[in-house]
């Protein structure tokens, strides 16, 4: 548990704050699968936390929920105060739109559109102006180091570079969490430590991250590590065997 | 999104795949392109029709002789009973006939006329004075026929301006004498002309020369007993009245001819405007095949449309996702994709409208059919265009939007 996240969270809301959360997949049918079990997670402004996970764990459920691609069948969500359950699939776009910044492990960027394009697109749905999206891509672009990488299409860019544009473009609504999933599986190590330390560098700037990872060097270098197995979520260090143990980062 | 947003976003991903959303828009520039034509020439067809109506009137009977099956209907009717009309008929319909406005009775038969050295084959039509007024002959000079002319067969003629200017050019010819066969005739005038008929045929091919002259001087070898027409055709005051005088006349003819109940008419009635009726029909069923084909076309590029469509969700399913993952709502999904069918079709109807216009116009030049261009013809092929891309761009719209991101994610 990071101190620091602690002190805030007597006077801010709570970015995700679940409450017994529960999914389950083909309820009441033989293949019923209970994905998650009554997980109750707080995570305050400005906290790097990791969950972390083996595959089959659940883990992508709760990425899924927490991102609001998806909602719950039992327990509750807040995003950012807001609960998810009662919304549509349109209302759920622009939550995820304005509360929620996604990484994704393989980029995802849109191949024909160049980096600045890339950044610009989610601003698009918020009915922003165009000029106005393109000065603030722009801003995204230098805040990630690329400013000399605007006009450029993805297939032109590095694997670490990419990974920046898209983290350029879950930044750009300004949203209160950012959301990454395995964000450097596609990346060799030394450049996975690069788009990590930006992270942290994001933290620094009081973003909020979150990180999905199976991967406990890539978890060490949270503030704070969450482990689910089996559908439930374990606070804190590497029990029952599971990884080796590393230092939680102050 | 707004609508530009959406636009430039179309716009974007058309030319992404130009030549596949090129040659989708292509099943709609045939489809908009064969509306157009077709539509053009089945309104040409009708316009041709309602002007032959008008030329022709619909307060007009036309009798001939011979059975109701017509001249060359079957073997019952033989030479003989061809010429079942006479002058003393067209005479007790003028007075027994109420509401009869003009009525005359003519003969008819083909001639050859010479003047000079010029000479041409061409058709004349012995007839009583009302038949001008009947068929709306106007003479443009001379003085026509006097009532000596008519009562003691005056070798006089009357000639229709295709004839008139075959003989003398650019001259009247009133006055000179030409030939008709072997007999010579004077010019005593010249029709203004009418131009082309509604079946086609020239018009101002004829020349007219009294009734008993024609009886006497041109048909001659035929031997027609005295008094005899081959027609007679009458106007009524008011066209309402055409179906009432259409059974009286017929009531006096089977009188007049002794035609026993049940026995078949020794003549024929015609109301010009059942033939009008029977060939709008005609035109009418032409119209309609002609649009089925033109929809046909325009469905299968509708289809065409589909299919691309369907296509490109499938390729394109993981930009959905992310889209959705970003903040796209499904209706942000379903706005973009159905514009870029609507795009791909509206594009196809720009171009469409164009190659079908020209077509037209081609079409119109070119070849024996009518056709009839109005803004009325482009803005229902724009239409078309629209509901094109709108229908057949709802359903892959549909399907795009309602993916579930966290699957379209997932999709590689």
């Amino acid at each position: 548990m990071s101190p620091a996240a602690g002190g805030a969270a007597t006077a801010a809301v709570p970015v995700i704050l679940t409450r017994a959360l529960g999914k389950v997949y083909s309820a009441g049918s033989e293949a019923e699968v209970v994905a998650l079990k009554g997980v109750d997670v707080r995570i305050m402004p400005g906290e790097f936390v990791a969950i972390m996970g083996p595959s089959g764990s659940g883990k992508s459920t709760l990425m899924n929920l927490v991102g609001c691609l998806d909602t719950p069948t039992s327990g509750q969500y807040l995003c950012d105060g807001v609960d998810v359950a009662t919304l549509d699939a349109e209302e759920l776009a622009v939550l995820r739109r304005d509360k929620i910044g996604f990484v994704f492990q393989g980029f995802n960027l849109l191949p024909r559109m160049s980096a600045l394009e890339n950044v610009a697109m989610p601003m698009g749905y918020a009915n922003i102006r165009r000029a106005e999206r393109l000065r603030r891509a722009s801003e995204a672009m230098a805040a990630v180091g690329l400013q000399k990488r605007e006009g450029h299409l993805p297939s032109e860019l590095s694997g670490g570079q990419q990974q920046r544009v898209a983290i350029a473009r879950a930044l750009i609504n300004r949203p209160p969490l950012l959301l990454a999933d395995e964000p450097t599986g596609a990346l060799d190590s030394k450049t996975g430590e690069e788009i990590l330390a930006l992270f942290q560098r994001l933290r620094d700037e009081g973003h909020t991250v979150v990180l999905i990872t199976h991967d406990a060097d890539v978890a060490a270098h949270c503030d704070r590590v969450l482990v689910m197995k089996d559908g439930e979520l374990h606070e804190g260090t590497f029990q029952e065997g599971l990884h080796p143990q590393q230092g939680v980062r102050a | 999104m707004n609508v530009l947003e959406i636009l430039r976003t179309a716009i974007f991903a058309l030319r992404g795949n130009w030549m596949r959303s090129a040659l989708t828009s292509l099943g709609v520039i045939i489809g908009i392109a064969a509306v157009i034509v077709m539509v053009s020439v089945g309104q040409g067809t009708q316009a041709e029709i309602d002007k032959m109506v008008s030329g022709l009137g619909s307060q007009r009977l036309d009798i001939s002789a011979g059975s109701g099956r017509g001249p060359g209907g079957g073997a019952r009717m033989s030479a003989g009973s061809f010429f079942t009309l006479t002058e003393d008929d067209v005479e007790a319909i003028r007075s027994d006939v109420q509401n009869v406005q003009y009525v005359a009775g003519a003969l008819r038969g083909n001639t050859q006329v010479v003047f000079a050295e010029n000479n041409a084959s061409t058709s004349w039509q012995g007839v009583q004075p009302e038949f001008f007024d009947i068929n709306n002959w106007e003479l443009v000079q001379g003085d026509g026929f006097d009532a000596q002319d008519y009562s003691s067969a005056g070798k006089v003629v009357i000639l229709g301006d295709t004839v008139r200017r075959t003989l003398f050019g650019d001259d009247s010819g009133i006055g000179q004498t030409i030939r008709l066969g072997r007999v010579p005739f004077t010019v005593a005038g010249t029709l203004k002309p009418k131009g082309q008929g509604g079946f086609g045929q020239d018009q101002d091919d004829v020349v007219m020369v009294p009734l008993e002259t024609g009886r006497r001087r041109l048909l001659g070898s035929m031997g027609l007993p005295p008094g005899t027409v081959m027609q007679i055709a009458l106007t009524v005051t008011d066209a309402k009245d055409l179906d009432f005088v259409q059974g009286e006349v017929e009531a006096l003819l089977r009188q007049r001819h002794k035609i026993q109940p049940g026995e078949e008419d020794d003549f024929n009635v015609r109301n010009i405007s059942q033939i009008v009726a029977t060939r709008t029909a005609t035109t009418n069923l032409m119209s309609k095949l002609l649009g089925a084909v033109a929809g046909i076309c325009l469905i299968i590029g509708g289809i065409g449309i589909m299919n691309i469509m369907l296509v490109s969700v499938t390729e394109r399913i993981r930009e959905i996702g992310l889209r959705m993952a970003v903040g796209a709502g499904p209706r942000d999904v379903r706005r973009q994709f159905l514009a870029e069918a609507m795009l791909i079709s509206l594009i196809g109807g720009v171009i469409g409208i164009a190659i079908g216009i020209g077509g037209a116009l081609l079409v119109g030049k070119f070849s024996e059919l009518p056709v009839e261009l109005n803004a009325k013809v482009v803005g229902l092929a724009a239409a078309f265009a629209i509901a094109t891309g709108l229908f057949f761009g709802y359903y892959p719209a549909r399907k795009a939007s309602l993916l579930d991101p966290i699957e379209a994610l997932r999709q590689q």
